[in-house]
């Protein structure tokens, strides 16, 4: 079986992307969940701000999201680009 | 040196056996010590009832330990597998099998103790809601055990399917990936799920009358911390099922094995995520019920956001299979 540079270097561009998303997954799911438990404390405490709680909630976790966008920009150029 | 493609997948099945057994082993071991642990707080708080205690404390690693004997179960199949004339794929097949069975009891062996160990605590608390307790802690310690459940499943096809039809490239990377999907994303659901259920038992210790709305909450929240676990099973079966065509090169072969990586550790963070979510949710709920509806709508919104990277590990798995 003869593997030539072109096909190794495509092959490895596929596994990083596979880790580029599968790792880069891992901390805004963590980080949005805590987020969200700590929304439902909050609202739970003072049920009257209920909106402004949800709406810094939604903030607090699109900021947590960008890291998850990184890696998906990084994974679709690892696919598409290079 | 013979090595003939019996002596490989012996090789692999042994490993996989150690794989499975050894990663199969965490889970339920520190989900069990959790919940010891809770009982001995427990014992010491309130003496009079460390009968009941120890009775719940024996039930609810029980639960926890079914993860763990899923994986023996593996792992002896695999040792006592039949190999003779087996294709070389058999390899590849059996060593997915012992990497999903192994990582995928790691979390529900986690997960299944909180609960444990959380009502453990709340009969001590709270002895007249010890039957409630117990109750949820069965509920929520058995929804744990599903994304277990999921990996024994891949497993078990991983094993008993026949794949002599199948090109052993891309073929072998496939079915690793197969392995890896599940079992990885089983991890996150499985913890997650242990997480609400764990709010759940220490809610109803704290308000025994709210014992309705906070299993409701609980059970939507463990069933959305279960969506990264059946993301990974999607694709195990898309990766086993999907007819694959034979290939001299490397890529093809990698961008599946890459497939199941991404699903598998991407629906690790979400299932954790979900479950600190839900958990948060009950927690509250069983101190205000009349917020219920309330908090379970902030909890779905902030477990469909915190869902959001578990899809895009998805999409890019999926681009991988059927676009690359």
């Amino acid at each position: 079986m003869a593997i030539e540079g072109a096909d190794l270097v495509k092959a490895a561009a596929y596994l990083g992307a596979g880790i580029a998303m599968g790792l880069g997954a891992i901390g805004p799911g963590v980080g949005e969940g805590i987020t969200a438990a700590k929304a439902c404390e909050a609202i739970g405490h003072n049920p009257n701000e209920a909106g402004l709680l949800t709406r810094t909630m939604l903030v607090g976790q699109a900021v947590a999201e960008s890291t998850g966008i990184y890696s998906l920009v990084i994974a679709l150029l690892l696919l598409f680009v290079v | 040196m013979d090595m003939s493609p019996e002596t490989i997948v012996a090789m692999a099945a042994y490993s996989g056996a150690g794989i499975c057994i050894g990663f199969g082993a965490i889970g339920a071991a520190v989900g069990e010590g959790y919940t010891a642990a809770e009982a001995n707080v427990a014992v010491s708080r309130n003496t009079e009832i460390s009968g009941d205690i120890f009775k719940n404390m024996l039930v609810g690693q029980a639960v926890a330990e079914s993860a763990s004997i899923f994986a023996l179960v593996v792992a002896i199949l695999l040792l006592f597998m039949d190999f003779h004339g087996a294709p070389l794929i058999k390899a590849a097949a059996l060593t997915g099998s012992g990497l999903c069975m192994g990582l995928g009891a790691l979390g529900s062996g986690i997960g299944s103790g909180i609960p444990g160990g959380q009502a453990c605590f709340g009969i001590a608390r709270q002895p007249a809601a010890m039957n409630r307790l117990t109750t949820n802690m069965l509920i929520g310690s058995a929804v744990c055990q599903t994304p277990a459940i999921f990996s024994m499943v891949v497993a078990l096809l991983l094993l008993f399917l026949d794949f002599s039809a199948m090109p052993f490239q891309p073929g072998w990377a496939a079915l690793i990936g197969a392995g890896l999907s599940t079992g990885l994303a089983s991890i996150g659901s499985g913890y997650g799920g242990g997480t609400v259920a764990g709010a759940s038992c220490e809610g109803v210790a704290r308000q025994p009358l709210s014992v309705g709305p906070v299993t409701t909450t609980m059970l939507v929240g463990q069933a959305v911390a279960q969506t990264p676990a059946i993301f990974g099973l999607l694709i195990s079966f898309i990766l086993i099922f999907r007819t694959v065509p034979a290939t001299e090169s490397l890529a093809p072969a990698m961008a599946l094995f890459s497939a199941g990586l991404c699903t598998g550790l991407g629906g690790i963070g979400p299932g954790v995520g979900n479950g600190e979510a839900g958990g948060g949710a009950v927690r509250w709920v069983a101190r205000n019920s009349a917020m219920a509806a309330d908090l379970m709508r902030v909890m779905l919104v902030g477990q469909a956001v915190s869902q959001s990277t578990a899809i895009y590990a998805m999409v890019i798995s999926l681009v991988l299979i059927f676009v690359m």
